[in-house]
């Protein structure tokens, strides 16, 4: 296969296996790597990534009769030092850096500076400066990492990769957590280093990413390496093909018709919280999917919550059904038929440690319950079997712990916790961040089939083709302020373009024109 | 995708759910036994006699037991919301305090007088934590000098006798049935620890007390009543810190303010953590603190039975706590590698 910049690869991994009791993870999987480019590493949660990943950096060992070479010679990495020795540096999505630290602390951790037996500061100030001049950081040695914010704490995780004089950086999902612009810049920083000879293993969900990023593209499916696509054969539908392994030409479902003149049934007008949110207004009809697009930062998941009354707002007013309503507390939100699913599932939304059953069941446990507080066991188990059944959740049994469950599956968990309140409304947030494809598509089936049943359905999201493919109607939000809306009878069409120029407050097209 | 490898994939996932679900729930039980024996082993090596595995013995261990395992209940729930109640020893010597002194003018108010008085004192602590949202470390702590100073307050700094206790069966009575008999201490602590249980596992309440402990912010987005289960924690804490000073004062027809339940709240947290439940909050049972009340009470008479020095046995019971909790640690380290 030709190679960009240089015929001798950096990075060769060849028949690596990896067997956990009872699973598979891995099975003769092969990833070649050259210096200078940009290797996006691609496939559903659980297709062996992050296992294959873990292997690099020494964090798993491979079964035997791996083969992995650097710069030709074959190598052993049997730790995490032994990997960082070869040049292997690892960015997770949990960033893994000292927050009661300053940055050149962190860059030097493990590997401080001595004059003697004393820690040598001016040192490592001086050396650490120059690393974050060459990335173009706006920040100094000597900020604390705790002050920085996720994009900048990124970079100060490059800037260790690149102190340690790190040759393969592995960077998994990295943009999970940025705004656009921060993105940008990252984009900038990688083509940097990507110049200056450094291979990058780039691990992403998100297409449009990699068809800007990558050289190449190798793509993993249920633990098996299925193959690795050019620059030029890169294109949306192969990739995902090659990861689901099936066509996906009805990607999104639309088969409710939603309308903007039915019955409207939640009415909000002008709410405001005195910080993120300025004045939010939107209306959602009956058996409607209506979008709430905006930048990260807008304030929508701030108005969403709003609505929840999960925070306090200074302004503004909501109806439900026409009638004014004021929810203090979530439990009165939902009381009243509108529920909220949070855009972060693990830290705000799910009990890992307790079961599937429970997790399902939590909502309306108070409801089931008899005698005043007892609860129906056999009637809780009755409800999350056909939870589990009706949203094809992937798990042995309700007693599973949700922990144990993939990232599409904990969603759907999730999602079913607020089915079985039977909401009129539904705000749901990024409903399929961190979910694999196929989970996504059973996601949107779900929404489309609760539009088609009479719920109303808010969905924010960051995604443009996800907001376009499913909504009926885009309310879009810039700086805290419902600034106007696309799609509906009459409206303009929904396109990521329309969305982009309410979102940004620059049409791009009639700049162009 | 072929839905056979996922099916198999979380097929083995949820048997290693199950075999983690079991080795927590038999938890301590083998360090419980294990202990028994070497105890029993002992007395024979030194002594020339099995003078633990006798009949009477294990009743007495059982009645020392009582006391801190209705505690550790209260313990139990607090520290499943992911909290700690340092109070609960200075409680019990103000419940105590105040039973007595009630049940010299009115009889078996007293009992009335100190449960009260517990459920009142967990109450304050819980507003706090709940309402005013100070840790529950500090409240507590707190509360763990200020109730002291409290219970010495109620007697003027002296003990106070009730000769003629009218409820001092609870602490020296048996309740007889067919052919034998059970002393009350125990029946007391086995319906504190099966009551806990019921709320635990069999109520809405039970739940939630899961949830809170295991994600706060998730608990409140969910609609859970956060404020309501903390205060019902702390509360239930208290009241059963009040029930332990009836229990008490009951044995001894006397408190003091001073040394009555003095280090109480180790002993309870100690059985709570040797029972499993995670310091953090959101995992735990409550026959795991029975357990390690039982333990903990198993060591105290072993060690005696031994001839072991009263210095010593602090030291021997300090390390067997640190011990098990690392035996405990290190045996459930491989089945949550993965995770």
């Amino acid at each position: 296969m030709p190679s960009p910049t240089d015929p001798k690869p950096i990075l060769e991994m060849r028949g690596v296996s990896k067997t956990f009791p009872g699973v598979k993870a891995l099975n003769d999987v092969q990833l070649t790597v050259y210096p200078g480019e940009v290797h996006a590493l691609m496939g559903e949660n659980g297709a062996g990534k992050s296992t294959l990943m873990k292997i690099l950096s020494g964090a798993y060992m491979p079964d035997p009769g791996a083969e992995i070479r650097i710069d030709g010679k074959p190598v052993h990495i049997d730790g995490p030092l032994s990997a960082k020795a070869h040049g292997i540096a690892i960015i997770y999505q949990e960033l893994a850096l000292a927050p009661n630290l300053t940055v050149a602390e962190n860059i030097y951790l493990g590997r401080e500076a001595q004059r003697g037996v004393t820690i040598d500061r001016a040192g490592m100030y001086a050396g650490c400066a120059e690393v974050l001049n060459n990335l173009g950081a706006t920040f100094g040695p000597r900020t604390l990492v705790g002050d920085l914010s996720i994009a900048e704490q990124q970079m100060v995780e490059v800037a260790r990769a690149v102190h340690a004089h790190s040759r393969i950086l592995v960077m998994d999902e990295p943009t999970t957590a940025l705004s656009n612009r921060e993105t940008r810049r990252l984009f900038d920083l990688i083509l940097k280093l990507k110049a200056e000879g450094l291979a990058i293993i780039y691990i992403s969900h998100r297409m449009a990413e990699v068809y800007e990023l990558a050289e190449r593209v190798s793509v993993l499916r249920d633990g098996g390496y299925v193959g690795t696509l050019g620059r030029e054969e890169i294109k949306p539908e192969s990739i995902v093909r090659m990861m689901v392994g099936r066509d996906l030409s009805s990607f999104y479902k639309k088969e409710h018709h939603g309308s903007s003149t039915g019955r409207a049934v939640l009415e909000v007008e002008g709410l405001a919280d005195g910080h993120r949110v300025k004045r939010g207004s939107l209306v959602l009809h009956e058996g409607e999917v209506l979008g709430l697009a905006g930048l990260v930062g807008a304030g929508r998941t701030e108005l969403a919550r709003l609505v929840y009354g999960a925070e306090e707002r200074t302004a503004g007013k909501v109806k439900l059904e026409g009638k004014e309503v004021e929810f203090k507390t979530p439990g009165e939100a939902i009381d009243g038929g509108v529920v909220y699913l949070t855009e972060d599932r693990k830290a705000q939304g799910l009990f890992l440690d307790m079961t599937c059953g429970d997790n399902i069941n939590l909502g309306v446990i108070g409801r089931d319950a008899r005698w005043g507080g007892w609860l129906d066991l056999a009637h809780a188990k009755r409800r999350s079997l056909d939870a589990i059944k009706s949203l094809s959740i992937r798990v042995a049994g309700p007693e599973v712990p949700v922990g144990a469950l993939s990232g599409g599956n904990q969603q759907k968990v999730l999602l079913s916790r607020l089915l079985e309140t039977q909401p009129k409304v539904l705000i749901l947030d990024e409903p399929t961040r961190g979910v694999d494809i196929g989970a996504k598509s059973e996601i949107y089936r779900i929404i489309d089939e609760l539009a088609k049943g009479g719920a109303a359905v808010l969905v924010i999201s960051s995604e443009l083709p996800e907001v376009v493919g499913i909504a009926d109607r885009v309310v879009v939000m810039r700086e805290g302020e419902t600034v106007g809306e696309v799609g509906g009878n009459g409206g303009e069409p929904i396109t990521e373009e329309s969305i982009m120029a309410l979102a940004t407050g620059v049409d791009l097209r009639k700049a162009a024109a | 995708m072929s839905s056979t490898e996922v099916v198999g994939g979380t097929g083995a996932r949820a048997r290693k759910a199950q075999m983690r679900a079991f080795i927590r729930s038999i938890g301590m039980l083998p360090v419980l036994i294990i202990l028994g024996l070497l105890i029993q082993a002992g007395c024979i090596y030194f002594t020339g006699e099995g003078r633990f595995l006798t009949f009477q013995n294990l009743s007495i261990v059982a009645q020392q037991a009582s006391v801190n395992a209705v505690l550790a209940a209260g313990m139990t729930f607090v520290i499943l919301t992911g909290g700690i109640d340092l109070s609960v020893g200075s409680i019990l010597a103000a419940s105590a305090m105040i039973g007595l002194i009630v049940s010299l003018s009115a009889g078996d108010l007293g009992i009335v007088a100190a449960l009260l008085m517990g459920l009142v004192i967990g109450l304050i602590n819980g507003a706090l934590i709940a309402f005013v949202r100070l840790p529950p470390f500090i409240v507590t702590l707190g509360s763990l000098t200020a109730i002291r100073g409290f219970a010495r307050l109620l007697g003027n700094d002296t003990t106070v006798f009730n000769a003629n206790l009218p409820f001092a069966f609870i602490g020296n009575g048996s309740l007889h049935f067919g052919f034998g008999s059970v002393s009350w201490l125990i029946v007391i602590a086995f319906l504190v620890i099966f009551g806990s249980w019921l709320i635990l596992r069999r109520t809405v309440l039970g739940v939630h007390i899961y949830a809170v402990g295991g994600n706060e912010s998730a608990a409140r987005l969910s609609g859970i009543k956060v404020w309501a289960v903390l205060l019902f924690a702390y509360g239930a804490s208290g009241l059963l810190a009040g029930l332990g000073g009836v229990m008490q004062a009951a044995r001894l027809y006397a408190a003091n303010g001073l040394q009555l339940g003095q280090s109480y709240e180790l002993d309870a947290i100690a059985a709570v953590i040797l029972g499993g439940t995670s310091f953090v909050g959101g995992i735990g049972s409550i026959w795991g603190t029975l357990i390690g009340a039982l333990i903990i009470a198993v060591l105290t008479n072993g060690l005696i039975l031994l001839g072991v020095t009263d210095v010593w046995q602090y030291i021997v019971k300090g390390l067997v706590i640190i011990g098990a909790v690392a035996l405990d640690r290190y045996r459930l380290r491989g089945s949550s590698a993965r995770t």
